[in-house]
């Protein structure tokens, strides 16, 4: 990867995130009603107003409001929220590690158990499993999440009761932190499969599909003809070169990831994100919604941007583009 | 993917102009049909289409009116049961096909007007144009849009209106740099050119020429994103955010989860329905591709 790549694509970072906050202003602006409203939720007193007023230079020219805006947000202060009593973003960045351990979960495991299915399809193509991986993931790809996440808590957590309805720990804290930990992935685990579904059946399609193409490339019949077994011309060989396209499908799916999580939070009432969205929705909380819409929105950029460094580290090929 | 050779190059470079429309459509048609999953994909989409057409003639009831018992298991007179309120879940089903499509048409064709051209003038034009079109491209790609309709309901109130505006104003971002990309392609071949030598203006070569040819490609993405906009209008209902004038599939859902444990059907017979219009579309848009890859 060239330097100048790097910088180049780090670069393009610069107008997107301004691109987003900009999003956010039009939003202000265009809402009915008082813009401080708007900003500052509906649980403000007259004081706390005519301070964001202030703050955000609302009874200043429009330009002059934007700049204000474009300094508060890059600080990453939004505002109060009124139900908490504390900054937003304060209560937003405290929600994050509970979504980021659950997306996080539910994207190793579906590059992981994705990429697997895809090569197990492969490894005979048109026999019973290749069939039944790929009309089970055409399935699971065309469900809601919500509704694969209520039958799983119907079968395994109500019905079976394998895994705890609710929450992400017991009620009992338990006594020692190992034991903590074994809670939490007691907990986790239902709703990072269920969110990790989708995202598996769609990694398994793509490693499938494109695994397919690399077997009919020139040296994998090289590979062939040299003796290689099967097993490892599909590992060894082509998976490698089928792996690239694949990288970039995991990576560009965050945002998709992190929409999931909301639903699944709510499902599942974990207590991340998802959660306080839903909260803030209910009860207007505008500082909140804004803040959560940034921190997500820079997130899904930052993601990008990493896949399409890896991509380029991977493909020496992509700088030249 | 999109690294297409136009089918009237390959059969006549120099008539200078695509093959008329209606055989070049039949063959895909046949070619569709002749695959099962192409088959299968057509019926479920032509399904889906006519109960989104007749769900106010084949529904038994009124969908937001109670009808019956609260929670009634199904049964004859409510096949799929009926919700908290007592209203009939497959009328509810029924008419959530049309709230479902109703978004999932206005945000194509919102993504169609912005995307098509966006990416035409992209590729064709070149250069600096295409940088700063592409740039902007990009900056819609990432925005959330999931996230982004949430606020902006939260904000503005629910509504059929601002849930297409929103989704339909941040969903063309693919078509459009599909389209660039077939333009890209499209732009040097003989066939463009002839039409150039013979002093064809730009806007005739893009649409007589270009277009033609470009849009299979675009039309097939059209497809991918409805599935996707029926998935993402179900989340928003499911979180409530839909309108309440308006019967969905993700409402009927949102409203299951309070009752999970006593009624099931609340929650399968909507999740059943997205998943029938969705993979009947996924199929339809995969068996479509295939077509279009073999008639290249």
């Amino acid at each position: 990867m060239s330097v100048a790549y790097l910088i180049r694509r780090c670069a393009q970072v610069v107008p997107t995130i301004i691109g987003i906050v900009l999003v956010g202003f039009l939003l202000i602006h265009l809402a009915p009603g008082d813009p401080v409203l708007a900003l500052a939720g509906e649980h403000g007193d007259q004081a706390y107003y005519a301070f964001m007023r202030e703050r955000f230079g609302l009874d200043r020219p429009l330009h002059e409001q934007l700049g204000a805006y474009l300094a508060n947000v890059l600080r990453g202060d939004l505002g109060v929220s009124y139900t908490h009593g504390r900054p937003a973003m304060e209560v937003v960045l405290e929600r994050v590690p509970a979504t980021l351990l659950l997306s996080g979960s539910a994207l190793v495991l579906s590059s992981i158990v994705g990429v697997g299915l895809g090569v197990f399809a492969t490894l005979r193509p048109g026999g019973v499993r290749d069939v039944s991986i790929t009309l089970g993931a055409l399935g699971v790809y065309a469900a809601p999440v919500f509704f694969v996440a209520q039958v799983a808590l119907l079968m395994f957590a109500l019905w079976l009761g394998w895994f705890p309805v609710h929450g992400m720990s017991g009620t009992a804290r338990a006594a020692t932190s190992v034991g903590h930990v074994l809670d939490v992935a007691r907990h986790l685990t239902l709703p990072a499969l269920v969110l990790a579904s989708q995202e598996i059946a769609a990694v398994a399609r793509l490693t499938r599909s494109e695994l397919g193409e690399e077997l009919q490339a020139d040296y994998v019949r090289t590979a062939r003809a040299k003796g290689a077994g099967e097993r490892r011309v599909v590992i060894r060989h082509a998976l490698r070169h089928a792996l690239l396209p694949v990288v970039t499908v995991i990576g560009g799916r965050v945002g998709h990831l992190v929409s999931g999580a909301v639903i699944v939070e709510v499902v599942f009432g974990w207590p991340g994100i998802g959660r306080l969205l839903l909260t803030a929705m209910q009860t207007r909380n505008s500082p909140v919604l804004l803040s959560i819409f940034f921190v997500v929105a820079i997130s899904v950029v930052v993601a990008n941007l990493l896949t399409d460094l890896a991509y380029a580290w991977l493909d020496p090929r992509i700088r030249y583009h | 993917m999109p690294g297409s050779i136009p089918a009237s190059a390959t059969t006549d470079p120099l008539r200078g102009e695509a093959p008329t429309a209606p055989p070049v459509r039949r063959r895909v048609l046949a070619r569709l049909v002749r695959t099962p999953a192409g088959m299968v994909g057509l019926a479920l989409t032509l399904v889906l289409v006519a109960v989104a057409l007749l769900a106010p003639v084949i529904a038994p009831f009124d969908p937001l009116l109670p009808v019956g018992a609260p929670l009634a298991s199904p049964e004859a007179a409510h096949p799929m049961g009926t919700d908290g309120l007592g209203r009939d879940v497959f009328s509810g089903v029924l008419h959530g096909t049309r709230t479902s499509l109703l978004v999932a048409g206005g945000v194509c064709a919102l993504a169609f007007i912005i995307g098509v051209p966006l990416g035409m003038v992209s590729g064709y034009r070149g250069g600096l144009a295409d940088d700063a079109l592409m740039r902007f491209t990009e900056m819609f790609q990432v925005l959330p849009r999931f996230f982004l309709a949430i606020i902006v309901i939260a904000m503005f109130g629910p509504g059929l209106d601002r849930l297409v505006l929103v989704l339909g104003l941040t969903s063309w971002a693919m078509l459009a740099r599909v389209m660039r990309a077939e333009v890209l392609s499209l732009r040097e071949r003989e066939f463009v050119e002839a039409a150039r030598a013979n002093g064809a203006s730009h806007l005739r070569i893009l649409f007589r020429e270009i277009l033609p040819n470009a849009l299979p490609a675009g039309l097939v993405l059209l497809g991918l994103i409805v599935a996707q906009v029926i998935l993402l209008e179900a989340s928003l209902g499911f979180l409530g955010l839909g309108d309440p004038n308006a019967m969905s599939w993700g409402y009927l859902a949102g409203q299951a989860q309070r009752f999970l444990r006593v009624a099931w059907w609340l929650s399968v017979f909507p999740g059943v329905a997205i998943i029938v219009a969705v993979l009947g579309l996924n199929l339809l848009v995969d068996a479509l591709n295939d077509v279009l890859a073999g008639r290249r």
